[in-house]
């Protein structure tokens, strides 16, 4: 497979066309997404939020190729999913796709950067090389020191971090976190979203579930999922310095 | 959406005929200008404009200030002994422009006791929001849930623009910060409430109770109580 380019942001990184989403059969099926439309460009975060089985987790798994939709299409980085070898779908999703999940998912036996380096060394990418990536990507998210360090020498707040370098990795393109803060206080969930809201300035595009509106607000884009349909989204609101006195009025 | 439950028509008659007129005397001012000048005073003399600049820095810019109301604000802890000025002009008339304020030992014990006095919160405020919702509950041909939907896309609208005063001025401004992170709390306290309402609306669409089950009315003076305990 050709690696997919990195270039400008007019592509979009994951696109949904009309996805739904039925488990089991009538009379007892339960349709977890109903046509669902959502675009999602490099360097863009987008939220989605949601009441328990809206449909979100769902959504996630349908993106990130794990599971596939009972209609619509998939594109991840303009390539469709549908029809694709299973080989090349799994080469996609090591190359292209980083997760970050709600109990972070470290390997107990394996170092920060051991852990970071995985995603590179499953793909076949030379252990010196992998890890210089995995130290660039620690210390992106400000836990270098901690390069040599288990997982359970790790504060909460360091494994996320930990977590999300292993997800940005390399050459990622497409970020999918599944309530990314877990149990983490107010203070260092906020931290993980300013985290994932920079690999995203980075120009990497990000799909965050998450129930919670704080840490949703920190997404360029805010999408409400309801009984798998969007019901509604944010637009981009103006700047922030509309919040403070206006000058002229002084 | 058809009529209102017992239940709510309850929470509507209670709340919004019984606390309006308290909650307008009571929660007129959400800052109490006085309090934070003679905050202001208590570390060093200063003049009424400085004393402006110096509220609108020390709470992130976010509450604005004009000149007239910090002089008859000042004028006001004057009388009342809490605060004294130095300021005559040449002419022995006295220069508002002019003065110089600090703070009397008998300001800084209001000033103490203003700190420690928690804020009235016994009784619901007047909440325009809450009104919408409890309205469209009961308007023919309204969907409450969009009605909902309406507010919560702007609330979150909101919450990210907060969200980005923290992620950009709000880091390097402790003052700033504290105020922020007050609105952000504030904005996901009404998106929860939004939340809940519309799962208690659904579940009464679904099961209306019948006027026998209903629950009796709280008396009024009961609601109070139970407030002032908090």
């Amino acid at each position: 497979m050709s690696r997919p380019g990195l270039g400008g942001s007019a592509v979009s990184v994951l696109e949904l066309r009309g996805v739904s989403k039925t488990y089991g059969q009538e009379p007892a099926a339960v349709r977890a997404l109903a046509g669902v439309d959502l675009s999602v460009r490099g360097g863009e975060m987008v939220a989605v939020m949601g009441p328990s089985g809206s449909g979100k987790s769902t959504l996630l798994t349908i993106a990130g190729s794990l599971e596939d939709p009972t209609s619509g299409e998939v594109l991840v980085c303009g390539m469709a999913l549908a029809g694709m070898p299973r080989g090349r779908r799994a080469r996609l999703r090591r190359r292209v796709i980083g997760y970050v999940f709600q109990d972070f998912n470290l390997l107990p036996g394996l170092t920060a950067a051991e852990n970071a380096a995985l995603p590179l060394e499953l793909d076949g990418v030379a252990v010196p090389k992998a890890r210089a990536a995995a130290l660039a990507a620690l210390a992106a998210l400000g836990v270098a020191g901690r390069a040599g360090w288990f997982p359970d020498q790790l504060s909460g707040g360091e494994r996320q971090r930990v977590a999300i370098a292993r997800a940005v990795v390399g050459e990622r393109r497409l970020l999918l976190a599944d309530e990314p803060s877990g149990a983490l206080d107010s203070v260092n969930a906020g931290e993980v979203m300013r985290l994932l809201h920079e690999a995203c300035q980075r120009g990497v595009a990000a799909v965050v579930v998450t129930h919670d509106a704080q840490l949703a607000a920190w997404a360029d884009r805010i999408v409400l999922l309801r009984d798998g349909r969007m019901t509604g989204h944010t637009t981009r609101p103006p700047g922030p310095e509309s919040l403070l006195i206006p000058r002229e009025t002084r | 959406m058809g009529p209102l439950s017992p239940a709510l028509n309850l929470v509507a008659n209670h709340f919004y005929a019984e606390y309006y007129a308290r909650h307008d005397a009571e929660h007129g001012v959400a800052v109490s200008v006085p309090h934070v000048l003679l905050a202001l005073l208590s570390e060093g003399p200063k003049y009424g404009l400085q004393l402006r600049e110096e509220f609108e820095a020390g709470t992130g810019e976010v509450w604005p200030l004009n000149v007239g109301q910090v002089y008859k604000t000042l004028g006001r802890l004057e009388r009342d002994g809490l605060a004294e000025s130095d300021g005559t002009g040449q002419d022995g008339r006295e220069k508002t422009g002019q003065k110089r304020f600090r703070i009397t030992p008998r300001g800084a014990e209001a000033l103490a006791a203003w700190l420690r006095t928690p804020p009235d919160l016994t009784s619901p405020p007047r909440d325009e929001l809450v009104m919408k919702v409890l309205v469209a509950a009961r308007v023919p041909g309204t969907d409450a849930h969009e009605v909902i939907q309406a507010h919560r896309v702007y609330l979150l609208e909101l919450m990210q623009q907060w969200t980005r005063l923290k992620e950009g001025e709000a880091r390097d401004d402790l003052s700033l910060a504290l105020v922020v992170d007050a609105e952000i709390f504030r904005l996901d306290a009404v998106i929860r409430w939004l939340d809940a309402a519309e799962v208690r609306l659904a579940r009464a669409a679904a099961a209306p109770p019948q006027p026998a089950s209903a629950p009796a009315p709280v008396p009024a003076p009961q609601l109070r109580r139970l407030g002032a305990r908090r």
